[in-house]
């Protein structure tokens, strides 16, 4: 039974995943007010939607949740690779298997009976958020301390290049974040799995 | 807790708020107790009614000012003394390079260059004020480096000055001693990490593009540290003392974080 029950969802991974959502979240919106103390783009983010009332704030509120992504991180990769889920759960994965799945997603024929099995579509999807996570992480590495990892910072292009790849990656999280609650808003029960478990 | 007929509208909600609190006060006299309702109302009914911030509460601010207390330690443990910042082209120099203070480009402040003395004092041995050239007479080095700045941007410039590890130890300075700092002729002031200010790129810099440090970069001396955002380097240098007192600074008292840097 309790086998069963846990079939969906390790505790270690619901935990780590609405940590993450509180992580992500806090440094999203404090890095918005913080890009738009310079905007590199030709826009900034409206100061309503951002988080720390001022550079300083949203700083101090970036540079604490940054340790709470990083080490939920650490530890969601950790349990991911040591108990075998990482292979288990998203490998195979071919892009002719995500093709396919999103010519049938599109179609609406797309199944979501088994919620414990990931189609080809959400394995692609959560191991680019991995990716993508670990990209930020990196790139925010360099621009906290480009000093000190002088390999990363000229891997990304130097200081400035850092603060793009930083920022895009944010977007792709963002966009991901958007079509994943998305789909969740349609699978309803995915939701439930993944507070309960099951 | 409010009687039916006075139930609160959001938008008078302050004021409702503060005749509960009159009508609880009468009740409860005991001041803590009083304060403590007071604070828990605050937070979590005129949060609620205003829609003002949480993170203005207090207990958050002192959280995230802990945690900047605690990524101070990680960085003065991250930092490698002998790692050096980048060191670019002259032909990568930003021109003009901009202007940063935190008060506008209109209200830089002029040093007289002749009456003009740096005061030197705390635990170095040599106290003596120093005119700018006796400055000048010390040995100068350059670096064209990258100024990043707290918000983000940055900009490439060319700075000439004595290596500041030169400099504490010709005035005897105490290279044990936790901190360094700086008042400014502009009333701007901060502090850095001894590690940071033995550093080798870390100079008490004179001039800038090869000319003579002008005003609004920070005339007649400024610390500039590639190692540092640009709100760590002082401009308009007037008085350099050696403690073991956390000194603080404009900006780190203001919330930024005091390492600040890489």
């Amino acid at each position: 039974m309790s086998k069963e029950i846990y079939a969906i969802h390790p505790p270690w991974l619901r935990v780590t995943h609405w940590l993450y959502v509180v992580a992500v979240v806090i440094l999203v919106m404090s890095g918005w007010r913080i890009y738009d103390a310079s905007p590199f783009f030709p826009f900034f983010i409206p100061k309503e939607i951002t988080l720390g009332g001022w550079l300083g704030g949203a700083l101090q509120w970036h540079f604490a949740a940054m340790w709470l992504l990083a080490v939920n991180g650490l530890i969601y990769l950790f349990f991911n690779i040591f108990s075998g889920r990482l292979w288990h759960k998203f490998f195979p994965l071919s892009l002719r298997a995500i093709v396919a799945d999103l010519l049938d997603a599109l179609k609406g024929k797309l199944s979501h009976a088994d919620l414990s099995h990931y189609n080809a579509l959400q394995r692609a999807a959560y191991l680019f958020a991995i990716a993508d996570i670990i990209v930020i992480v990196l790139s925010g590495l360099v621009l906290w301390k480009s000093v000190q990892f002088p390999i990363l910072r000229e891997l990304l292009g130097g200081y400035e290049a850092a603060r793009r790849v930083h920022f895009i990656g944010m977007s792709a999280l963002v966009a991901f974040v958007g079509v994943h609650v998305a789909m969740v808003a349609l699978v309803p029960r995915t939701l439930i799995a993944m507070i309960r478990g099951h | 807790m409010f009687p039916k007929k006075n139930r609160p509208m959001i938008a008078n909600g302050d004021r409702v708020l503060k005749d509960a609190f009159k009508d609880v006060g009468k009740y409860i006299e005991l001041p803590a107790r009083r304060a403590f309702l007071q604070r828990s109302m605050t937070l979590g009914g005129l949060s609620l009614l205003t829609g003002c911030a949480i993170t203005d509460d207090e207990s958050v601010e002192s959280a995230l000012l802990a945690m900047s207390r605690f990524n101070n330690c990680v960085q003065g443990w991250l930092f490698d003394p002998n790692q050096l910042a980048p060191i670019y082209p002259e032909s990568m120099i930003t021109r003009p390079f901009p202007f940063n203070a935190y008060y506008g480009d209109d209200e830089v402040r002029e040093v007289d260059a002749a009456s003009f003395r740096l005061e030197v004092s705390g635990l170095v041995s040599d106290k003596h004020a120093w005119t700018l050239d006796e400055l000048h007479a010390l040995p100068q080095v350059d670096q064209v480096t990258r100024h990043i700045c707290v918000e983000g941007w940055s900009a490439i410039g060319k700075w000439s000055g004595v290596p500041f590890t030169t400099f504490l130890r010709l005035v005897g300075a105490d290279l044990d001693a936790k901190y360094v700092g700086f008042k400014c002729a502009d009333d701007y002031y901060t502090s850095i990490d001894m590690a940071t200010a033995l550093h080798p790129q870390t100079q008490l810099t004179l001039s800038f593009d090869g000319q003579t440090l002008p005003a609004r970069y920070g005339f007649p001396m400024k610390l500039r540290m590639p190692t540092k955002l640009g709100y760590k380097n002082p401009k308009h240098i007037q008085a350099i003392f050696v403690t073991n007192t956390y000194p603080g600074g404009y900006w780190e008292d203001r919330g930024y974080n005091w390492f600040g840097g890489s």
